[in-house]
């Protein structure tokens, strides 16, 4: 096993091109729900949880059924079904979603109270279904599938919870009234978003 | 009655500027942000965007009073992700270089939330037609700032307008430099909050 290239993928999913500040993925949630830190922890956690989750089955999904020559062990080499590829991602996302609530709200009520109304909100959080995409495009194996969406997940996790710690400070300050809301946030991530790139020169 | 005063000719116009998409309802944002470093990408962006938006709008229009209300959400996605998997297969076909560029951003309509957005506060409690005019409305609007964006991160990032050379050689000559920024992430943070802020301060009484 690769260790060092799976270190790579870490580093480069969690600051180089971070999923929220290089690839602009999950902008909505993260506009909406970065007004209060606990709020936008909790969240970051749930995309960790979920992101983890999906990815992998995706991968098995696309790897057993849908690639080019995927059916060959059901001896159907010449079936191509790549065109299915977001339905049923996102009929996978959207169910795993589904499935992780009633369990969490089965075993462990107290974490579903902690995260509960943040679930539904996940399947429409373009994150999910963007990392899904990005491992069919890159082609990466399992292992390099697990690593590359936790840290994914882990990266949008640090960014909402940034924001979130700036917007609070920001309260304090005398923003030009046009700027106010939406407009100094944007360029509040794009300051973020510069200070990420800072990154970009470690390679291994 | 004049179209502009009409409801048909409101519910089109007024996503345009005064309840844009993407600056005043905060809907769609990803793409907006990540396929706008050149214009002939952001263009086809648009046009793919309101064909879907336009589409859903009117199916789920149409099938509104069928669709049980506890699981509209994944009736929405189904009609949304078979919509959106006819339009990659169309770019892909015809259009196999900005395909390429607009990798995994095409997908991501599906979860783009003007079209769920729209879907849910307006095909299910209006009609076909109106749906419609919607649908058309939000394209705009989203194209707009997209274009916009794509526009001025062109001209001011690689010194082109839809590939073609604007920035006069002189200029180069004499120690000008493209922003290197504007072709970076952060560039579409600042435009597009630059946008806002403008809109905010030219619209404010409209609203």
């Amino acid at each position: 096993m690769d260790i060092v290239g799976l270190i790579s993928i870490a580093l480069t999913s969690i600051f180089i091109s971070n999923i929220l500040l290089a690839n602009f993925l999950g902008m909505c949630s993260f506009l909406e729900c970065a007004k209060n830190i606990q709020t936008a922890n909790g969240l970051g956690l749930a995309v960790i949880f979920v992101l983890t989750l999906t990815a992998p089955l995706n991968w098995a999904i696309y790897n057993f059924f849908l690639k080019d020559e995927a059916l060959a062990w059901l001896g159907l080499e010449t079936v191509n079904l790549e065109f299915l590829v977001f339905l049923t991602f996102i009929a996978v996302i959207a169910s795993s979603v589904q499935i992780v609530e009633m369990a969490m709200e089965k075993f462990s009520p107290a974490l579903y109270s902690a995260l509960g109304i943040f679930l539904p909100l996940i399947t429409v959080n373009c994150a999910i279904l963007g990392v899904s995409l990005f491992l069919v495009e890159r082609k990466y194996t399992l292992i390099e599938t697990l690593v590359f969406s936790f840290s994914s997940g882990i990266g949008w996790w640090l960014a909402i919870v940034g924001l979130a710690a700036i917007n609070k400070k920001m309260q304090y300050s005398n923003v030009p009234e046009g700027l106010r809301g939406l407009g100094i946030t944007f360029i509040t991530t794009g300051l973020m978003a510069m200070a990420f790139m800072c990154f970009a020169g470690i390679s291994l | 009655m004049s179209f502009g005063k009409s409801r048909e000719g409101q519910v089109l116009i007024k996503p345009l500027i005064a309840a844009n998409p993407i600056m005043i309802q905060t809907l769609g944002v990803c793409s907006a942000l990540a396929v706008t470093v050149q214009l002939k990408p952001a263009i086809v962006m648009s046009l793919a965007l309101m064909t879907v938006v336009t589409a859903s709008n009117v199916i789920i229009s149409l099938i509104r009073n069928v669709i049980p209300a506890k699981i509209r959400i994944i009736t929405f996605m189904l009609v949304i992700s078979t919509l959106v998997a006819l339009a990659d297969q169309i770019l892909k076909a015809y259009l196999f270089d900005v395909s390429k560029q607009l990798s995994v951003f095409v997908g991501l309509i599906i979860t783009n939330c003007i079209v769920m957005g729209r879907a849910e506060a307006f095909a299910t409690t209006n009609t076909p037609k109106m749906a419609f005019m919607d649908g058309i409305g939000n394209g705009l609007g989203y194209s707009i700032v997209l274009c916009g964006v794509a526009a001025v991160r062109e001209v001011l990032g690689s010194g082109k307008f839809l590939g073609y050379e604007v920035a006069p050689q002189a200029l180069y000559d004499i120690g000008y430099v493209n922003n290197g920024l504007m072709v970076l992430a952060p560039g579409a943070f600042f435009l597009i909050g630059i946008f806002i802020w403008l809109s905010n301060t030219f619209y404010k009484g409209e609203r």
